[in-house]
């Protein structure tokens, strides 16, 4: 902790940080500095590089957290130099872990005697979480395989090409095959019936998702489970389910106790959910779950001792942070069912606020459900003149980030708005959000129409075109920003930019 | 963030956390509770009970960084809501990330061009980075079998018995065969004249390691790429190198900048580094380097675009916080070259002083080395009358935790003690540390010997159950945090 003071400038601690001559020269980029520098200029210097990042509470783009209590923030910062890994030093800490996975197994109605442990693991994200659980089914899938002495060299999975972009990760870099069901304009989730037909005998299993990346729509776990019992009856293949509960995992137990989609089915084998969307605790924390601990094969966990005592671990971190740990068990028993209940019924009442307030422009399509995620993700019914990327950058002068992307194949040519409602987002500001949005309109009926419209009216199956799909759009976007930055300037030039920059 | 206050016991605010009913009930363990409590009452009881959690200022087993300058801790609150992935939202943290990147590939001599940006990432910790860079391997490799026309179902992967976990996790979870070059007695790490003999021709990758997690030395890494590149030249195999540099990454090029390791030898393609080591962060921050593009396949590149713009990622995390990378930011311009120089000065030197004053007792053998990670690693001479084991055990008592462990095939029958000198573990606390092994010793030396006299195996579960008969018999109090 003893550093020897910079023989150069020792006196220019003693001057006042914007004083000092480190605010005068650029800050290093691409090699570390030969020098010291004092602890205040390096805090005040990245401290105010970061005053341009965006504000994380108006990044309406995102599910994860964004606020959590001043109690909680106390928490984090006591426990930011624990490294969780280390389980025989921290016992508390890992008990916490144990408790959140038996609390969250048995809120997903996993089949538990009382006093049964859970089979389960926190991790750092869902990513983390989907691929344990992928990892699990391939090896089952192979065990199976080699027994019946048939070939185990090409696995697949199934699921919709909704599936958000860890599903990919994980058919890649483990190579499994992804076998995706297509969406269709007005369907924007896996059909149960196709991704049924799709299972054939090299499939480890069958992907659904609760709460849609895109239109926060659930998917019919039930059906699917139904269908695809009946097609394990003929077969005799034993395909399971894993739900992807990133998002739904703490919104359908609370607000939708009735819908069954977890361990109730029996094909569900594993399920996981963020921890830090709406289980309401801070990026970095994930949680999966297993049936049984038939269904986690014992030769994926490993056992260390060189911490000093013997150790199981089954993740693919190490060394990370306790504090998600810690604020994750905080938050389930300070709110408990009640309190994450009333938290959602809150979301929800203000999703609706949203979407009643963007219904009564006339200008929108509501592309989400009312149940499912709490978030509205709408189109624009007249995307000739102006599109929703348009709407997007220019919500972005008001301090509002709203993505806006196009649906995958086969809606392509479906481009949305969306706005996810977390806990933090107050019936005030969703008003505000719409007040907004018809100042943008307004702004954009002003403008001419964009050159391109034509060209981004175009569907990948259209013949028309004498370009192929994919260098249009690409083309098209370019120059739709291209036209939107010259108007923006145009218009600057006219009048102050209004609220937050 | 309006929560709907408990309508039972309404009064319950106005009570101190101590005075309410929820210190009487114990807490929920395996369900959810039914209601909700007051914030101040849920901070109080997971407070209290994580007081009896270890310091982890006197984990002594860990490499991982405990400590960090208030100014810092200041950054990390006000990034903790930051989700690190939304790069379009947050672009100066994602600027942070790249001058990380670019400030260590030039450290460790990257070839990169002045204003060429260098290729590699942050991640989690040393664990992802190790699996994306082997990721990599692994996928080089195969698609040059296949352009060959050769099979390319078994590749594996050539390492000391002395690797992290995290190579046998990458190798098990991605279908890699783990060829362990084994150790033996007096000598620790990876031999290079073994490793490569076991380089075939599906090979991936010789993965070496700067600074071993069990005694700390740094692997002969130049040593290898010339018997490496020999071996090439014979087989035409083209085999390259990774260096897991989770802890040497941070040392070597501050105080042994002439050792060659790094991408100064031509067959290192990746390197990774912990920055929760000895880059002086908080747990949850790895980094690993690629030499060039050539040496990262596109094809594991992802684009995504849900979030609203284009954003290319490799990782295997998505979402995940933006403290880590804010601080080791910090960390590297505010201490700069000069700064982590100090540091890693102060901390030899206090290894040192810890080496001799356990050489001291003459009841210990030194396995690591001088040159190397700031850590001593000691066994017991004469192990007939009690073990590693149990004097890390008493140790427990004054406050300090202390691992025993034994080493890997074939040296199995060592059993060690290391201590990990961090940047906060000063001059005072390693002379406290001696006097303490000391005591620990005179204490033991008064016991009553082992029944089994056999000191080639260590059971570590008969040896503890002594341990705690004897702590019952020996009926003292506990000094220090216990």
């Amino acid at each position: 902790m003893v550093l020897s003071k910079t023989t150069s400038q020792t006196d220019v601690s003693v001057h006042s940080t914007f004083a000092s001559r480190y605010v005068q020269c650029s800050l290093p980029r691409f090699k570390i500095p030969e020098n010291s520098i004092p602890k205040e200029a390096a805090f005040q210097i990245i401290n105010d590089e970061l005053m341009l990042d965006g504000n994380p509470r108006l990044n309406l783009a995102s599910f994860v957290t964004t606020w959590m209590e001043p109690e909680c923030d106390k928490l984090i910062m006591a426990s930011i130099n624990k490294n969780y890994v280390d389980m025989d030093e921290y016992p508390v800490t890992t008990e916490l872990q144990n408790r959140c996975v038996n609390m969250i197994a048995h809120m997903f109605n996993a089949p538990l005697g009382d006093g049964e442990a859970a089979v389960g693991v926190g991790t750092v994200g869902s990513s983390e979480a989907i691929m344990l659980a992928g990892l699990a089914f391939k090896r089952k899938w192979q065990n199976k395989m080699k027994q019946l002495g048939k070939p185990h060299d090409k696995p697949n999975i199934v699921t919709g090409a909704n599936v958000q972009v860890c599903w990919e990760k994980f058919a890649r870099y483990f190579e499994v095959e992804l076998k995706e069901v297509k969406l269709s304009d007005g369907y924007y989730v896996m059909d149960p019936e196709k991704a049924v037909e799709m299972v054939d005998e090299n499939t480890i299993c069958v992907a659904a998702i609760l709460g849609s990346t895109l239109n926060g729509e659930f998917e019919d776990v039930k059906k699917l489970n139904d269908l695809l019992m009946k097609k394990n009856e003929e077969t005799g293949w034993d395909t399971p389910i894993h739900v992807d509960a990133a998002s739904g995992g703490f919104i359908a137990p609370f607000l939708y106790p009735e819908l069954e989609w977890d361990f109730r089915l029996p094909l569900v084998k594993s399920i996981n959910v963020s921890g830090h969307k709406y289980g309401l605790v801070y990026a970095g924390i994930g949680w999966v779950i297993w049936r049984s601990k038939e269904d986690l094969p014992d030769e994926l966990i490993f056992h260390i001792n060189y911490l000093g005592a013997d150790q199981p671990t089954f993740t693919l971190n190490f060394s990370k942070g306790s504090s998600q740990v810690i604020a994750q068990y905080y938050q389930l028993i300070r709110l408990g069912y009640e309190g994450y209940r009333n938290i959602m019924e809150n979301c929800q009442e203000n999703a609706m606020v949203l979407k009643e307030g963007l219904e009564k422009t006339g200008r929108f399509n509501i592309v989400s459900k009312d149940n499912g995620v709490p978030l509205v993700a709408f189109s624009l019914k007249d995307n000739s003149r102006h599109n929703e990327f348009e709407v997007s950058d220019m919500l972005r002068r008001f301090g509002w980030i709203v993505p806006a992307y196009t649906m995958p194949p086969d809606a392509q040519h479906v481009t949305v708005l969306r706005v996810v409602i977390r806990e933090d987002f107050s019936r005030t500001l969703a008003e505000r959000l719409v007040a907004d949005i018809q100042k943008v309109l307004q702004e954009l009926d002003l403008l001419p129409a964009r050159v391109t419209e034509k060209l981004a009216a175009t569907t990948a199956t259209t013949a028309v075109e004498e370009h192929p799909p994919a260098v249009i759009k690409k083309t098209a976007i370019e120059v739709q920003r291209e036209i939107t930055a010259a108007w923006r300037k145009m218009v600057a030039d006219k009048k102050k930019t209004n609220g937050v920059c | 963030m309006v929560v709907t206050t408990t309508k039972s016991s309404s009064s319950e605010n106005l009570q101190c956390a101590f005075a309410s009913r929820y210190v009487r009930t114990s807490l929920p363990k395996f369900k959810i509770p039914e209601k909700a409590m007051p914030k101040e009452a849920a901070y109080q009881i997971v407070n209290d009970e994580l007081m009896l959690d270890g310091n982890p200022r006197l984990n002594l087993a860990s490499f991982v960084t405990t400590w960090m300058e208030p100014e810092c801790d200041k950054l990390i609150m006000a990034s903790v809501n930051k989700n690190y992935v939304d790069m379009d939202e947050y672009p100066v943290t994602t600027e942070l990330q790249n001058r990380c990147v670019n400030m260590i590939a030039h450290l460790f001599n990257a070839p990169v061009g002045d204003d060429e940006t260098a290729i590699g990432v942050g991640t989690i910790g040393s664990s992802e980075a190790i699996m994306l860079a082997g990721l990599a391997f692994k996928r080089k490799w195969q698609a040059k079998r296949k352009a060959q026309g050769k099979p390319f179902d078994k590749p594996n992967i050539v390492t000391g018995a002395n690797v992290q976990v995290c190579w046998e996790k990458f190798a098990r979870y991605f279908e890699v065969e783990l060829k362990e070059v084994k150790l033996r007695e007096g000598y620790y790490v990876m031999d290079p004249v073994k490793a490569v003999e076991m380089v075939d021709e599906n090979t991936i990758c010789v993965a070496a390691i700067l600074g071993s997690t069990l005694t700390g030395e740094f692997e002969d890494v130049k040593l290898l790429n010339e018997l490496l590149s020999k071996k090439n030249e014979e087989t035409g195999w083209d085999t390259p190198i990774h260096v897991d540099a989770a802890s040497g990454g941070f040392i070597a090029p501050f105080i042994y900048p002439e050792l060659e390791w790094d991408f100064r030898l031509p067959l290192v393609k990746s390197i990774n580094v912990s920055g929760h080591k000895y880059g002086l962060v908080y747990a949850g921050v790895g980094w690993v380097v690629w030499r060039s593009k050539e040496d990262l396949p596109d094809e594991l590149v992802f684009h995504i675009n849900y979030l609203g713009s284009d954003q290319p990622t490799f990782t295997l995390n998505f979402s995940k916080g933006s403290s880590q990378i804010i601080a080791q930011y910090y960390q590297l311009i505010r201490l700069g070259v000069e700064g982590y120089k100090s540091i890693m000065e102060n901390c030899t030197s206090n290894a040192k002083l810890l080496k001799e004053g356990i050489a001291r007792t003459g009841k210990f053998n030194i396995l690591s080395k001088d040159i190397g990670v700031p850590l001593v690693t000691f066994s017991l001479k004469d192990t007939t009358k009690y073990t590693v084991f149990q004097i890390s055990d008493y140790l427990r008592r004054f406050g300090w935790i202390v691992p025993a462990y034994t080493m890997p095939p074939d040296a199995e029958h060592i059993a060690v003690l290391r201590v990990v000198i961090r940047e906060d573990f000063n001059h005072s606390l390693a002379e406290r540390l001696v006097s303490d092994i000391e005591r620990v010793i005179k204490e033991l030396e008064e016991l009553p010997p082992r029944a089994s006299v056999e000191a080639a195996k260590v059971i570590t579960e008969t040896q503890r159950e002594i341990c705690s008969y004897w702590r019952k018999i020996s009926d003292k109090k506990c000094n220090g945090v216990c």
